[in-house]
C-alpha cells in the first residue's frame, strides 16, 4: 500500500496502532498476572494488578484523543476511516478487559483470605482460552488478518460452556454445604469475567473484519463461516 | 441475533450493487424512469490526445451526482460534455452517446441553445452579467420571449427564493448584482441558472472561489435544489463530494474507476485507486 502524502498523518495512524497494541499487551499481562494472584494466592500481586489497571484506562483516554483529533483534522476516508473506528471500539474493549482483570484480582483477594474450596482447574484453562482469543484478534489487528479474526469469533464458544459447567458444579457445592456458599458464588463471578473477556475478544475480532473488508458481522449468531 | 451474514451485509440491501465500478445505473431496482442522464461508451478527444476513454455512467434524477479525482482526470471534461460547451474547443472529438431525458444530444442536428436551457451551468468563478439582480435573474427569460412584467418577477422571486438570496436582495434588486459579496454572487448565478427551468444543472467546482460559510450556505442550497433539479457537482474537495452528493464518480487518467453510493465510496471503495485517492495516497 503506498504511504500517504500527509507524512505526519501517516505517522500519526500508526502511533494509533501501536497505542492500541501497547494497550493490548498490557492488559495481556494483566489478566495472566491476576490468574497468578489466584492460582498462586498471592494477594499483594492481586493489589498490584488493581493498581496498574489506572494505566490501561490513561491509554483508553489517549487512544481517544488521538481519534478525535484524526478525525477532526484529516476527515479520514476508506481503510483510515474504519482504522479510527476501529481502533475507537477495540480500546473500549481492551478497557473493559483490564476492569475484568481488576475485578478478579479483587476476587482473588477475598478467596485468598480463606481455605480453598477446591483446586483451580477450570479457571486457569477458561484464562488460556480467553488470553489466545485476546492474543489472537490483537494479531488479527496488526496483520489485518481475517481469517485468523474470524477464527477468534469461533472460539467463543467453548469457553461458554465451560462457564455453564463450573455453575452445575458450584451449585452442588453450595447445595452440600452451606460454608461454600461464599467462595462459590466468588468463582462464578470469576468465571464470568473471564467469559466477558472471550466476549471482548470476540468484539476486537469483528472491528478487525470490518477495518479490513468493511464488513460488519457483529450480532451475527452463530457467526459466518467465511467472510 | 439468528440471522446469517448474508442478510446483514447491508451492501447488498441497498438499490445500487454498490461500488461495482461499471457506472451503470445508480438506482436499478427502481426502474429506467429514475435516471436522468445516460453516458454511454463516452470517449473525447483533444486533437489526437484522449481524454475521456469509454465512460459509462448514469445519473438519478433527482439524486446529487459528484465527479472527483485528480487534476486532469477528465472530470470537468465530462461535465461540460453534458451540455455540449466542449463544442467550443476547437479539435475537439466526441464519440459515443449521451442521453438526457430521452434525447441523444450528441446527434449534430440538436439545437444547443435548447439544450443548455434544460441542462444549466453553474461555473467555478461567479460570474454575474454587469446588470441589476433583477435583470440577471430575467435575462434568461426574457431570452425565451417572456416579456410579461408580472409573469418575470414571479420568476425572478421564485428563482431568487429557490436560491436561498431572496431575503437578502429582495429590497435592492434593481442594484447592481456586482455590488453583492462572492457567495451573493455565486448564488445569483444559481438563481440565473434556475429561472429557466432546467432539467439538470451542472456545477463546476462552484464554492473553490468562496469562504467556509458562503460554501455552507451553497451546500445546503444544493440539498434542496435536488427536490427540484438533477444536480452534477465537480468538485476538487472530497469532503464536500461526501457532503453534498448521493452518489460519487471517482476518475482517473480520462477513466471512471468507480461509481456507487457516496457513504460507500467514502468508506469502503472497491477499487485501490479510490482507496488511494480518497486517503490521500496519491501520487
Amino acid at each position: 500500500m503506498p504511504l500517504h502524502t500527509d507524512r505526519l498523518y501517516e505517522e500519526e495512524l500508526q502511533q494509533l496502532r501501536a497505542k492500541i497494541l501497547e494497550m493490548g499487551g498490557l492488559v495481556e499481562k494483566q489478566i495472566g498476572d491476576a490468574m497468578v494472584s489466584l492460582v498462586d494466592r498471592n494477594s499483594p500481586l492481586a493489589r498490584e494488578v488493581i493498581e496498574r489497571d489506572h494505566t490501561v484506562n490513561y491509554l483508553d483516554v489517549t487512544v481517544d484523543e488521538t481519534c478525535t483529533r484524526l478525525l477532526a483534522l484529516h476527515q479520514p476516508a476508506g481503510r483510515d476511516l474504519r482504522l479510527i473506528m476501529t481502533s475507537l471500539k477495540i480500546t473500549t474493549d481492551l478497557e473493559r478487559i483490564g476492569d475484568m482483570a481488576q475485578n478478579i484480582c479483587e476476587r482473588a483477594i477475598e478467596l485468598n483470605q480463606e481455605p480453598p474450596l477446591k483446586p483451580y482447574v477450570d479457571l486457569p484453562r477458561m484464562a488460556n482460552w480467553a488470553q489466545s482469543m485476546l492474543r489472537d484478534s490483537l494479531d488479527a489487528f496488526v496483520r489485518e488478518d481475517t481469517e485468523l479474526a474470524l477464527q477468534v469469533c469461533q472460539r467463543d464458544d467453548f469457553i461458554d460452556n465451560l462457564t455453564a459447567q463450573l455453575f452445575s458444579e458450584m451449585l452442588s457445592y453450595m447445595a452440600q454445604d452451606p460454608q461454600s456458599v461464599g467462595r462459590a458464588t466468588r468463582i462464578l463471578f470469576l468465571a464470568k469475567y473471564l467469559e466477558r473477556i472471550a466476549d471482548h475478544a470476540t468484539n476486537i475480532g469483528e472491528m478487525v473484519i470490518y477495518m479490513v473488508k468493511g464488513k460488519s458481522i457483529r450480532h451475527v449468531s452463530p457467526p459466518p463461516t467465511s467472510v | 441475533m439468528g440471522q446469517d451474514a448474508d442478510s446483514l451485509d447491508r451492501s447488498s440491501a441497498l438499490p445500487h450493487r454498490l461500488g461495482d465500478g461499471n457506472g451503470k445505473d445508480p438506482t436499478a431496482s427502481q426502474g429506467s424512469d429514475t435516471i436522468e442522464v445516460t453516458i454511454r461508451d463516452l470517449c473525447l478527444f483533444y486533437g489526437s490526445k484522449q481524454a475521456l476513454h469509454h465512460v459509462d455512467l448514469d445519473i438519478g434524477r433527482n439524486q446529487v451526482t459528484a465527479f472527483i479525482g485528480p487534476s486532469g482526470c477528465g472530470k470537468s471534461t465530462l461535465l461540460r460534455c453534458l451540455n455540449r460547451l466542449n463544442d467550443l474547443v476547437d479539435g475537439v472529438t466526441v464519440t459515443g452517446s449521451i442521453v438526457i431525458g430521452g434525447l441523444e444530444i450528441l446527434d449534430p442536428s440538436l439545437d444547443v441553445t435548447e439544450l443548455r436551457k434544460r441542462v444549466g451551468m453553474v461555473f467555478q468563478k461567479p460570474n454575474p452579467f454587469p446588470k441589476t439582480i433583477y435583470e440577471n435573474i430575467a435575462y434568461g427569460p426574457r431570452i425565451l420571449g417572456i416579456r410579461n412584467k408580472a409573469r418575470l418577477d414571479e420568476i425572478v422571486e421564485r428563482s431568487l427564493k429557490g436560491a436561498a438570496l431572496w431575503d437578502e436582495v429582495k429590497d435592492r434588486l434593481h442594484e447592481s448584482a456586482l455590488a453583492l459579496s462572492g457567495g451573493q454572487h455565486q448564488r445569483v448565478c444559481i438563481a440565473r441558472t434556475i429561472a429557466v427551468e432546467p432539467e439538470v444543472v451542472l456545477m463546476d467546482e462552484p464554492c473553490s472561489a468562496l469562504d467556509p460559510i458562503a460554501t455552507a450556505k451553497i451546500e445546503e442550497l444544493i440539498h434542496e435544489l435536488k427536490q427540484r433539479y438533477t444536480i452534477v457537482i465537480v468538485t476538487h474537495n472530497m469532503q464536500q463530494a461526501a457532503r453534498v452528493s448521493d452518489f460519487t464518480a471517482f476518475m482517473y487518467l480520462g477513466r471512471l474507476i468507480e461509481f456507487g453510493k457516496t457513504d460507500k465510496l467514502f468508506t469502503t471503495p472497491e477499487k485501490q485507486e479510490t482507496e488511494d485517492y480518497i486517503t490521500g495516497r496519491f501520487g
